[in-house]
């Protein structure tokens, strides 16, 4: 058995066949947008179409559930999240592609995907597929379709590994608050010197216009800060 | 009935490697990030595939785990982006030049 194609094109409506050429469209113009687009915005928009492109598809695979979840957490979380970094950090500029830091990498890489699609292509179609036995966690349509099917193999078959991912989950929270912290700001051990700018109520004003200032003076964990707007308020506050 | 699963897996594979490409060629740490979503929902499309050609539940539970994973992975790698932008003041790949042993 080559490949385990179930008849290439036989027994296939045509509604069935324009879907999938459809999706397949979308989803790859939108797959080459996010690779081309210089400007992010538009890479994270390109992101969107590509991810409802294989919503469709999951539908097409009688997957409902999990293209609902392609679409609001994919779509509906993440790439939002994505947006909100973009704009919060104002990287919405022009990248500027003819800087090429590593002389040939581009080409090379270009050359090495092709080698390695053309690769799998090849191992595919010549490969002895070996589908094993069928239905090892499960019907995928049982009594009460697809949803039914997974939740009762995600709480049965698969609960520890589902335990585990609400403790990923609560390490990521952790992580990303940890992550956006400031050195020696609200939450921690104020630094010696933010407690006398603060009295002057100086450093209010700046710090609100400039989101990402040092607020309080150098310490040794910032190599390079950029000049804090505590410090500067120190600095008027001393004569 | 759907088209054959050959067409999916094809398809997947070449979503698969425009990401992998937009990986190595772009500078952009976000963009990059968005290219590793767009190899992760590759691999996405794949296990639904085999889970249809099967009939097995498994492919689609992986899939369920799958996106769990992305949105940690996202959430912690937006952070760090954040918090290198603050000190460096840009968010290309040469900027992570510090982590540098």
């Amino acid at each position: 058995m080559a490949l385990p194609a179930l008849g290439l094109l036989g027994a296939v409506t045509t509604t069935d066949a324009l879907t999938f050429a459809l999706a397949a469209a979308v989803i790859v113009s939108g797959a080459v947008g996010v690779v081309v687009a210089r400007n992010p915005v538009h890479a994270a928009l390109m992101l969107v179409m590509t991810l409802f492109g294989v919503a469709v598809l999951f539908v097409e695979q009688q997957a409902d559930f999990l293209a609902a979840v392609q679409v609001i957490v994919y779509a509906g979380a993440i790439v939002v999240l994505f947006l909100f970094v973009i704009m919060f950090l104002g990287v919405d500029r022009q990248e500027n592609v003819a800087r090429e830091p590593l002389l040939g990498q581009r080409p090379l890489a270009l050359v090495l995907v092709a080698l390695a699609l053309a690769g799998l292509f090849v191992l595919a179609v010549g490969a002895h597929w070996s589908v094993g036995a069928h239905a090892v966690a499960g019907k995928t349509q049982g009594s009460g379709g697809d949803v039914a099917a997974l939740g009762k193999s995600v709480f049965t078959t698969y609960l520890f590994a589902f335990e585990i991912t609400s403790a990923l989950l609560v390490i990521a929270v952790v992580g990303a608050v940890v992550l956006a912290r400031r050195p020696g700001g609200a939450a921690g051990v104020p630094p010696s010197g933010e407690a006398d700018a603060e009295a002057t109520g100086a450093d209010a004003g700046p710090e609100a216009s400039d989101p990402f200032a040092q607020p309080g003076p150098i310490t040794a964990e910032d190599p390079d800060p950029v000049p804090g707007a505590g410090e500067l308020a120190h600095e008027e506050a001393a004569p | 009935m759907s088209l054959g699963g050959a067409w999916y897996l094809g398809l997947a594979a070449v979503v698969f490697s425009i990401g992998a490409l937009g990986l190595l060629v772009r500078r952009n740490v976000l963009v990059m990030f968005m290219c590793v979503e767009l190899m992760l929902n590759a691999a996405n499309l794949t296990f639904v595939t085999f889970a249809r050609m099967l009939g097995d539940i498994g492919g689609q539970s992986l899939v369920f785990f799958t996106l769990v994973v992305a949105a940690a992975e996202v959430v912690v790698g937006l952070g760090i982006v954040v918090a290198m932008f603050r000190r460096r003041r840009g968010a290309t790949a040469d900027d992570f030049h510090v982590l540098r042993g």
